[in-house]
């Protein structure tokens, strides 16, 4: 409980920095476990509210719950949510038979940054974890973006003592990362903890498979698990040793580390 | 399994680990740091399923010899290059405590890699290479550890393999790299003679080296004390940021020592402002909590309502921090550019950014052997320097030596972080004496029920000193006339403060001789002003009771007037190097309409008028 706690700190820290700094921020909400308990803690942060848009990639491809879910909590909590879609790309029929890549790049990447160009964010907030993959574990708190969303990985700013990159020329943007020392088991202890709201889509529901990471429902796969209650996720997590994102048919290979440099979340 | 990439936080261990460690691994480029990380997975149990196989395929069909390093290989270039980029994390669990592993590289090209690593680190290993010993980078990280404030740490001598796992090797790196730490009295736990690559003495006691009866790395890792609670020493709260989402007006910050508890009375540096604290604010927390302690993140409420400004650090008033707008430090620079003397740089100490620049350069040091060299105009990339910088506003602030993060700073040149650094002394500037002067004065200040806020939001602006500074016949009086009428014709409450007021009936009973210094002048017109400003009056005035002096006058007079604001507007005939501090430069006076549109705009700007302040009006408290 201790070290949830100090989790949480450090991410309500990183919170009110990117906010003080920051005049036009964004959040992204992808309804997953990971960014709504970056949502909860952003409710956390600013006592109750949360003072900036949220923001969601719809691929239109996602599970049809996810999207119920993100519209009940939005109305519940108050949320200010703006919803972005490459839509020229999906007329033209793009979908994930035409390449993994290829369609991660157009309905997730680029959507994304088309949002963020038209929207003038300065400042993104989003829920990576270090210990998601290897290029995620490269992070930081604060990580710069340059014009074209591209991640310079080999050089970045250095990060000390609680201070972070709040300065950066016109045109380029920053990622911040509040839940970057998280673990996959400290999200379901911390959902538990604070009695989160998550979408049972995460648990088994009487077929012996449930989903470990969320995306979309093409490209993500469940796993075989029994685990009906959050307690039964920890415990399960605890005893494997089969990486979270195994469903996540983009991760392939050298997947993740190419779309991160294109500027994938 | 698809996922080649490495997926960390791979878990085998049942229990739920009871607590966690930040570790960071340095040392020279090559001495074995992934190695020894891999080694300490493996072994451990750690990897997941199939990892360690998959690796050793892949070798096999690259036709290259396996190594554990390459378990952590992340980035198709890190493999290329075959150095570790980036401070990785990585955990594993052993004995109910989560270790994570923070890899930091040892290229030197990386330092600020590893010095980002090193410093979220609660302890760390340093590897040195058995054959090729005590290297340029193994000193540097060695002093670097030490600058950052890592003080456990253990230092592995690896590749004992390659020297026949002879012990006068060992005892030799041994004796030679503790001469070198104990200069700058860093003592290591434990060194421990290893080969990372064949497992001696990483997990399991190696049988080639008997005559090492210590502890293994795993075991030395165990023996690593969780960093002790800053709770037991006093109280510092930099102030992060004030909120007004609803009704309650809450004070943000993350408490660095100390704690704290509804009813205390707090200070705030450098404003010197006082109010006790009302409640302890926090969502989704039931009942509401009554104190915090150092590492939270907290909100508070105040009994009064004082206007408080991310930067400022509040305390207990017993032990209050230092403020100065001078102090030694050592720092290390990681700028492309190097760090010079005379130029201006954005200092951040906690939550408060300030202007400073770099006043002298004592030393560089260097990091092989320690000399010293003195007489330098600059500091290169990656040296470290014992400097002394001079801040343009007044500082709150700690020696590093008694509060870590109140003592220590960071530098930014244009948009990045080029450096860091340690205070190591406190440099009393010339308003020291003003300041306590102040401080006692403003402790014991008596009020009535109308508070300073009160009378800010009855009037619609803040109280502030406009203080026009400047050789004489510039057209100071002149500016100062239009500007409080204009002032007063917007229904402001301006007052013209001149000096000449003041020496006929205040300062009658001074000597002509006392009449002809500033000193003493200088400090009973602040006080004056002072007393003005509380009425929450905007005063304009002139040094021109100071003649030439106006310089020193201006610098006692913004002392004394703390916490109100006070903007100078230097006028000269000519262009002229304006003295420090200058808000608004005016030259060769013609418009006066617009001269006192631009100091309008500065009031403004210092919210000092009754606009948003910030760029968030809706949310940030204003009045």
């Amino acid at each position: 409980m201790n070290h949830l706690r100090q989790l949480e700190d450090q991410s309500i820290y990183i919170f009110r920095e990117a906010y003080k700094h920051f005049d036009n921020l964004g959040m992204l909400w992808s309804m997953g476990k990971d960014s709504t308990v970056l949502l909860w803690l952003a409710r956390k942060a600013f006592f109750g509210h949360v003072p900036f848009p949220l923001l969601h990639v719809d691929t239109s491809y996602k599970i049809p719950a996810m999207i119920e879910y993100r519209d009940r909590l939005a109305r519940e909590w108050g949320l200010n949510l703006v919803v972005g879609q490459n839509k020229e790309a999906l007329a033209a029929g793009m979908n994930h038979t035409l390449g993994r890549d290829v369609c991660c790049t157009a309905l997730k990447t680029n959507a994304m940054k088309n949002l963020i160009e038209s929207k003038g964010y300065t400042g993104i907030i989003l829920g990576v974890r270090a210990d998601e993959d290897a290029t995620r574990a490269k992070e930081r708190y604060f990580s710069p973006r340059d014009k074209h969303g591209d991640w310079d990985f080999r050089d970045q700013p250095p990060e000390l003592w609680n201070q972070f990159k709040t300065t950066f020329p016109p045109g380029t943007h920053i990622r911040v990362h509040p839940l970057l020392d998280w673990t996959e088991i400290n999200i379901w202890e911390y959902i538990k903890a604070e009695n989160i709201p998550f979408m049972d889509l995460y648990l088994d529901r009487g077929d012996g498979t449930r989903y470990r990471s969320l995306g979309c429902a093409p490209c993500t796969t469940p796993i075989k698990s029994t685990a009906k209650t959050v307690d039964e996720i920890i415990e399960e997590l605890r005893g494997t040793n089969i990486a979270e994102r195994a469903g996540r048919a983009q991760d392939a290979g050298r997947g993740m580390e190419m779309l991160r440099k294109k500027g994938y979340m | 399994m698809k996922n080649t990439a490495m997926p960390a936080a791979l878990t085998r261990s049942i229990s739920k680990p009871e607590e966690n460690l930040n570790i960071v691994i340095v040392g020279h480029v090559d001495h074995g740091k992934s190695t020894l990380v891999g080694r300490l997975y493996a072994d451990t149990g750690s990897l997941p399923e199939g990892k360690l196989e998959k690796v050793q395929a892949i070798c096999r069909q690259q036709g290259k010899e396996f190594e554990y390093a390459f378990l952590f290989d992340a980035f198709l270039e890190e493999q290329e290059q075959g150095i570790t980029i980036d401070t990785a994390r990585t955990f594993f669990i052993w004995k109910g405590r989560q270790y994570i592993i923070i890899d930091a590289p040892g290229h030197k090209e990386f330092l600020k890699n590893m010095i980002s690593g090193a410093a979220r680190a609660e302890a760390a290993l340093l590897l040195i290479d058995a054959l090729e010993g005590v290297r340029e980078q193994s000193k540097k990280h060695g002093y670097l550890l030490s600058l950052l404030g890592v003080r456990q740490f253990a230092v592995v001598v690896n590749k004992m393999d390659l020297v026949g796992y002879r012990q006068d090797v060992f005892d030799g790196i041994e004796k030679e790299y503790r001469e070198f730490l104990a200069q700058f009295k860093a003592v290591p736990t434990q060194f421990i003679p290893v080969s990372a690559k064949l497992g001696d003495n990483i997990v399991s006691r190696s049988e080639q080296m008997s005559w090492y009866t210590g502890p293994t790395v795993l075991d030395t890792l165990s023996l690593f004390k969780k960093e002790a609670a800053r709770s037991e020493q006093s109280l510092r709260l930099p102030v992060q940021d004030v909120y007004k989402f609803d009704a309650r007006r809450i004070i943000t910050g993350r408490i660095t020592a100390g704690r704290l508890k509804v009813g205390d009375h707090l200070v705030f540096s450098p404003s010197n402002k006082r109010a006790n604290i009302q409640s302890v604010e926090a969502f989704n927390v039931e009942p509401q909590p009554m104190e915090a302690e150092a590492g939270q993140s907290i909100g508070i409420t105040l009994d009064e309502q004082i206007f408080v400004e991310r930067g400022e650090i509040a305390s207990h008033q017993k032990q209050l921090p230092s403020v100065s707008t001078a102090f030694r430090a050592n720092v290390f620079w990681l700028g492309k550019k190097p760090l010079e003397k005379g130029r201006k740089y954005l200092l951040r100490v906690a939550t408060k950014e300030v202007n400073c620049e770099v006043a002298s350069i004592h030393r560089i040091i260097d990091t092989m052997d320690l000399a010293q060299q003195q007489g330098s105009h600059s500091v290169g990339k990656n040296q470290v320097a014992e400097l002394m910088f001079r801040t343009k506003a007044p500082l709150a602030f700690d020696l590093s030596s008694s509060f870590e993060s109140t003592g220590r700073f960071v530098l930014v040149d244009e948009y990045d972080i080029a450096g860091g650094g340690i205070i190591t002394e406190l440099v009393h500037d010339d308003q020291e004496f003003l300041r306590e002067e102040a401080r006692r004065r403003d402790f014991a200040w008596v009020k009535g029920e109308v508070g300073v806020e009160d009378r800010a939001k009855q009037y619609g602006h803040r109280a502030a000193v406009v203080l026009f500074t400047g050789g004489r016949h510039t057209g100071k009086s002149l500016l100062a006339r239009k500007l409080e009428e204009q002032l007063v014709a917007d229904g402001r409450h301006a007052y013209l403060l001149d000096g000449e007021n003041l020496r006929r009936g205040l300062d009658a009973d001074l000597s002509e001789e006392e009449r002809g210094q500033t000193a003493e002048m200088a400090r009973r017109y602040g006080e004056v002003a002072r007393l003005l400003t509380d009425t929450g009056l905007i005063v304009v005035s002139t040094t021109n009771p100071f003649g030439l002096a106006y310089h020193e006058a201006a610098q006692a007079i913004r002392t004394l007037v703390n916490p109100a604001p006070l903007i100078a507007v230097h006028m000269s005939k000519t262009a002229e190097e304006p003295p420090p501090n200058i808000d608004v430069v005016l030259v060769g006076l013609t418009d006066l309409d617009a001269a006192t549109k631009r100091i309008m705009g500065e009031l403004k700007k210092r919210g000092v008028l009754a606009q948003a302040i910030g760029t968030k009006p809706v949310f940030q408290y204003s009045i």
